[in-house]
């Protein structure tokens, strides 16, 4: 079973070459000293250092973060409160409805999301700019906090909240000594996941967004049109950095949390 | 004046009119959906009882105590705690505590945290808790253990970290579900011994559930044998044991013979009971019944007596029969014994000495004797 047919090394291969293979190559060209995209004239950061001269390319590497991690922030509590409602008051009417149309926008079609909350912004006479983007950007990654802190929550063991209770704490204080922070981990990984979503998201920002509230996706996006530039691939680089950070740590996080709920149930069921 | 069992202390509200319940079950019932856990039952507990609830797995012992903390709101009927109504306090305004079957420590406090959640949400000062904290990590021994996390305990250590949270209150009345099941066997009888002498320190009134019929024994003042979501005996240890009110008790605590029998003679609180074994068993009955109708006998195996010669006494009831097993268990000898009906009954023998002269053997024939007084008549 562990031997490597030829026929796997080749799909392997194969397989990461076509995964991977534009990504390596955009990451080489931005170290080239030369200003052609395609030809390597050797060894240089100095794409690196003209792009934080690049004013325009800085101002929406700003917008970025700031709209990531305000929409990430605020994604991960509207998605836990979401998650929680649906985990835990499994009876109320349009229950099916509701936890459906949560899952809707994961397999919406980007574009149709975009559209559509331009004509809500366009309907009710919001001026397009860094909050139009901000709550696009809430509205749809607040699902995929909702799908990952859901599956904490059906793991959870609610004798630990009834012991608190138990001990005299209000619900509230239930919520926030005992709940919340045994799902931290899962809030925290879906707060990753949400701003790293929000960071290279383009089709969604580039409907929502108005003068003055340029992303770096998008930037980027139509400095490419007017030709690649190394200083392009120096920012892509960055980003692919950060977004990679942001998914391993997102993962680790995840397999950690796996494993301390393993231990965890064993704290509440041991014995029998 | 003849009593049954060994009184442990004279304490006895329930045997007083006038003492009024702390705890009160008014026609209880609790519904999952079409399936009844508890079925309109209606029970007394007393200020400072230590009371014991006994059933088979299932049988709504952890839906009765999760109605009293608060967790399951009773289907019908109503539950006076202290003269109140109980139905519209939440949990956490209730003055019970509960010791909950699963633990539920929490995973992410320490065990000395968890143990003073309770302390803190009252708002006590912090150098109280931390004394309360420490006098119950004592108690369950595990001062060297304050700083662990509850996945780095072994169950047994959990459970006690457990017992001392839903301690560490000192609730008007604590509710223990399980409370010592992962304990092995001498730790738990320590513990046995130390909940008896806490709960009388402090003057708390305990409800323990349990599967251990020797633990509800050696603890409780009353034990409540449940079956199916009703209560079918409530009653002390020794009266549960002694004077069975029905088969299912006779049957679910310790070991009995039953012998069933038509009443052939019944009168001045006797009766002749002519069993379907091919013998009478004269026996004192506390209400007997009519001449004619159907009763079971229970004796318990270490009221039988075996021996190789019939009784001397002609009033004493004996059958014969031949031995089919014997097992040794170190403090006694058990003797199935096959009547001549072939009917197998048990009987116990204490081994009061270290050897036994001549012991009865596999296959003898021997005489099984009981006296007037050594079982009990049921009726149905
Ligand atoms: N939330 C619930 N929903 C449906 N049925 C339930 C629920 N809780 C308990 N039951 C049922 O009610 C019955 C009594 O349960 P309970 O937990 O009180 O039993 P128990 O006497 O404590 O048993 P054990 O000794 O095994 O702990 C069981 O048959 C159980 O399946
Ligand atoms: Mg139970």
């Amino acid at each position: 079973m562990n031997s490597w047919s030829r026929f796997n090394i080749v799909s392997v291969v194969l397989g990461f070459t076509f995964l991977y293979l534009p990504i390596v190559l955009l990451v080489i060209f931005s170290f080239n000293e030369s200003k052609l995209v395609t030809v390597w004239a050797g060894f240089s950061f100095k794409w690196y250092v003209s792009l934080f001269h690049n004013q325009g390319l800085m101002d929406a590497a700003w917008v970025t973060v700031r709209v990531g991690l305000l929409a990430a922030s605020i994604a991960t509590v509207l998605g836990t409160m979401a998650a929680l409602a649906l985990t835990r008051y499994t009876r109320f009417r349009g229950r099916l409805l509701f936890s459906g149309m949560v899952y809707a926008p994961l397999v919406m079609p980007e574009v149709i999301t975009g559209l559509s909350l331009l004509l809500l912004f366009v309907a009710i006479g919001f001026d397009r700019g860094f909050w139009t983007v901000t709550l696009a950007h809430i509205t749809f990654s607040m699902c995929f906090v909702t799908v990952v802190v859901q599956s904490r929550l059906l793991s959870f063991d609610r004798s630990i909240e009834e012991a608190a209770l138990d001990l005299g704490a209000t619900p509230v204080r239930t919520f926030f000594e005992v709940t919340l922070p045994v799902i931290a981990p899962a809030v925290l990984s879906g707060w990753m996941l949400a701003l790293t979503l929000s960071l290279d998201d383009l089709v969604i920002a580039s409907f929502t967004s108005g003068p003055g509230a340029t992303t770096l996706p998008m930037k980027i996006y139509s400095q490419v049109r007017l030709g690649v530039t190394p200083e392009i691939n120096a920012a892509c680089t960055i980003l692919i950095g950060l977004v990679a950070i942001g998914v391993v740590i997102a993962s680790v996080m995840t397999k950690r949390r796996e494993i301390q709920r393993q231990r965890d149930e064993q704290a509440a069921f041991a014995g029998r | 004046m003849k009593s049954l069992g060994n009184i442990r202390r004279s304490f006895a509200p329930w045997t007083d009119p006038d003492a009024k319940p702390f705890i009160s079950f008014r026609n209880v019932t609790k519904k999952f959906g079409d399936f009844t856990a508890v079925d309109d039952l209606t029970l007394d507990i007393y200020h400072r009882e230590f009371f014991a609830l006994l059933g088979a797995s299932g049988c709504g012992k952890s839906t009765l105590l999760r109605m009293l903390a608060g967790f399951e709101r009773p289907t019908a009927g109503e539950i006076i705690l202290d003269g109140q109504d109980i139905a519209g306090i939440p949990p956490y305004k209730r003055p019970v505590n509960m010791m909950f079957q699963s633990y539920a420590l929490f995973p992410h406090m320490s065990v000395e945290s968890n143990i003073g959640f309770g302390l803190r949400q009252d708002g006590m000062p912090k150098a109280e808790i931390a004394a309360r904290v420490a006098q119950m990590l004592k108690l369950v021994k595990l001062e060297q253990f304050a700083k662990r996390k509850p996945h780095q305990l072994s169950g047994g250590q959990r459970q006690r970290v457990a017992l001392a949270r839903s301690l560490a209150k000192r609730p008007k009345v604590l509710l223990l579900d399980e409370p010592l099941g992962a304990l092995d066997k001498k730790l738990r009888e320590e513990t046995q011994f130390e909940l008896m002498d806490l709960q009388q320190e402090l003057g708390l009134t305990f409800v323990v559930v349990t599967h251990d019929q020797e633990e509800a024994m050696t603890m409780a003042d009353r034990i409540a044998v449940m079956s199916h979501g009703k209560v079918i005996q409530v009653a002390t240890p020794a009266e549960i044991y002694e004077a069975p009110n029905s088969r299912f008790v006779a049957d679910f605590i310790g070991d009995v013979n039953i012998l069933d029998g038509k009443v052939s003679a019944s009168g001045n609180g006797r009766i002749e009971l002519a069993t379907n074994e091919g013998f009478t068993v004269r026996t004192a009955a506390a209400n007997a019944p009519a001449t004619g109708s159907a009763a079971g006998f229970a004796i318990r195996p270490e009221k039988l007596k075996v021996t190789r010669a019939a009784p001397a006494d002609a009033s004493v009831n004996a059958a014969q029969g031949e031995i089919w097993d014997i097992g040794y268990l170190g403090d006694m000898t058990v003797f199935h014994v096959k009547l001549d009906s072939g009917k197998v009954v048990k009987a116990s023998m204490l081994n009061a000495q270290r050897e036994v002269e001549d012991p009865v053997a596999y296959d003898e024939r021997v005489w099984v004797s009981f006296g007037e007084t050594a079982g009990v008549v049921l009726k149905d």
